[in-house]
């Protein structure tokens, strides 16, 4: 429905200013996200600014007469590539940044320059070439583009159809084939695993860990628990809290005289 | 609006996702810079499809974008499991596979 009520602000000879309104909106927050891909330092950042493209350019198909690719362009590039640049992205590891640090010197100024020669280079021969006026898809496409994509694609090009269907079926299982890993030995059960624990002589290791501290005060799993002479076990509370520095001291609990505390009236 | 605006912002784009290529170490930026220059294209193909009153430009866009979908299924594989083995998804590791 959105591509209906684009598609009607849009001329078909594309003189209408509503597509150059736009166009002038939509160009810079392209450019500006695709240059927020190159430089953000976080792949996840990356991932957005380019979904940001993605959608800019999928209302541009719109505006130039092509809503099928449009859509297409949402469902298969921010739908479901960027979905699976994003899982392999939080599996790679989201923290994951680049370093610095260049492996072969001068080769990040040399590419920035190349890229200029070639921007320039493109624009320029862009702008001073003469294009003809648009012809529009009217002719062309009398039904809309879809019966003609349609047509064009199950008439014509049916054999590259057919190759392209090909490809998608080889490359999934090609991705299957280069995740898959065999697992070389057979996974450690209940019983492998109690048996390995008594095996290794430690008697605490063969029982469950102690739990978190029991306080008057505080009863939570971000107090450790004390030992009988009176310092604290680091088993009794998570490894995540204790990384995260959110474990609280039990000595605020414990240890303490009548009266000490401010409060204590007894 | 003519098509000049159109290919000048394609060309605008092409030219960040090849320098995103040559500059970014991270295969998955990397990665995506490519299919950076590749929707780059497509606005070209879509452009000159509305330009020449001719179907055939989208068709081939179309073409394009399945064939992405199908490279960044294997290039994805390939990164993750190039990074199961080196713990890194630097692009400069690869040259660990040379003798």
């Amino acid at each position: 429905m959105i591509a209906d009520v684009l598609a009607q602000t849009v001329d078909s000879t594309g003189g209408g200013t509503g597509e150059a309104v736009l166009f002038w909106i939509l160009a810079p927050v392209a450019v500006v996200a695709a240059l927020g891909l190159v430089i953000s330092r976080k792949a996840v950042h990356g991932a957005l600014f380019l979904a940001v493209v993605m959608i800019s350019l999928a209302v541009f198909f719109i505006a130039l007469e092509a809503p099928f690719l449009g859509v297409v362009q949402v469902v298969v590039y921010t739908g479901a590539i960027m979905m699976l640049f994003l899982f392999v992205i939080m599996l790679v590891g989201v923290d994951a940044s680049d370093s610095r640090v260049e492996t072969i010197r001068g080769q990040r100024s040399a590419a920035i320059l190349a890229g200029l020669g070639l921007g320039v280079l493109l624009v320029a021969i862009v702008s001073r070439a003469v294009f003809s006026d648009w012809v529009g898809l009217a002719g062309a496409a009398p039904e809309g583009s879809v019966p003609a994509i349609a047509d064009a694609i199950f008439s014509r090009y049916v054999w590259a159809f057919e190759i392209v269907a090909a490809t998608l079926i080889t490359a999934a299982l090609g991705a299957m084939v280069l995740t898959h890993q065999e697992r070389l030995t057979p996974r450690p059960r209940q019983r492998e695993l109690a048996e390995q624990r008594f095996a290794s002589g430690s008697g605490s290791a063969a029982s469950q860990l102690p739990s978190p501290g029991v306080y008057a005060r505080h009863n939570a799993v971000d107090t450790p628990a004390l030992l009988p002479d009176g310092t604290t076990s680091d088993d009794s509370v998570p490894g995540a809290l204790v990384a995260r520095g959110a474990v609280r001291p039990s000595d605020e609990f414990t240890k303490h005289e009548p009266g000490e505390l401010e409060g204590d009236q007894q | 609006m003519s098509p000049t605006a159109y290919l000048v912002l394609a060309s605008l784009l092409f030219t960040i996702g090849g320098v995103g290529v040559l500059v970014r170490r991270n295969a998955l930026i990397a990665f995506m810079s490519v299919e950076l220059m590749l929707n780059a294209c497509n606005l070209a193909f879509v452009t000159f499809a509305r330009m020449h009153g001719n179907i055939d430009g989208q068709i081939i866009a179309f073409f394009v974008m399945v064939i992405a979908a199908a490279e960044v299924v294997v290039g994805l594989a390939i990164i993750v499991t190039i990074f199961r083995t080196r713990r890194s998804a630097s692009v400069d590791d690869e040259s660990l596979l040379k003798l």
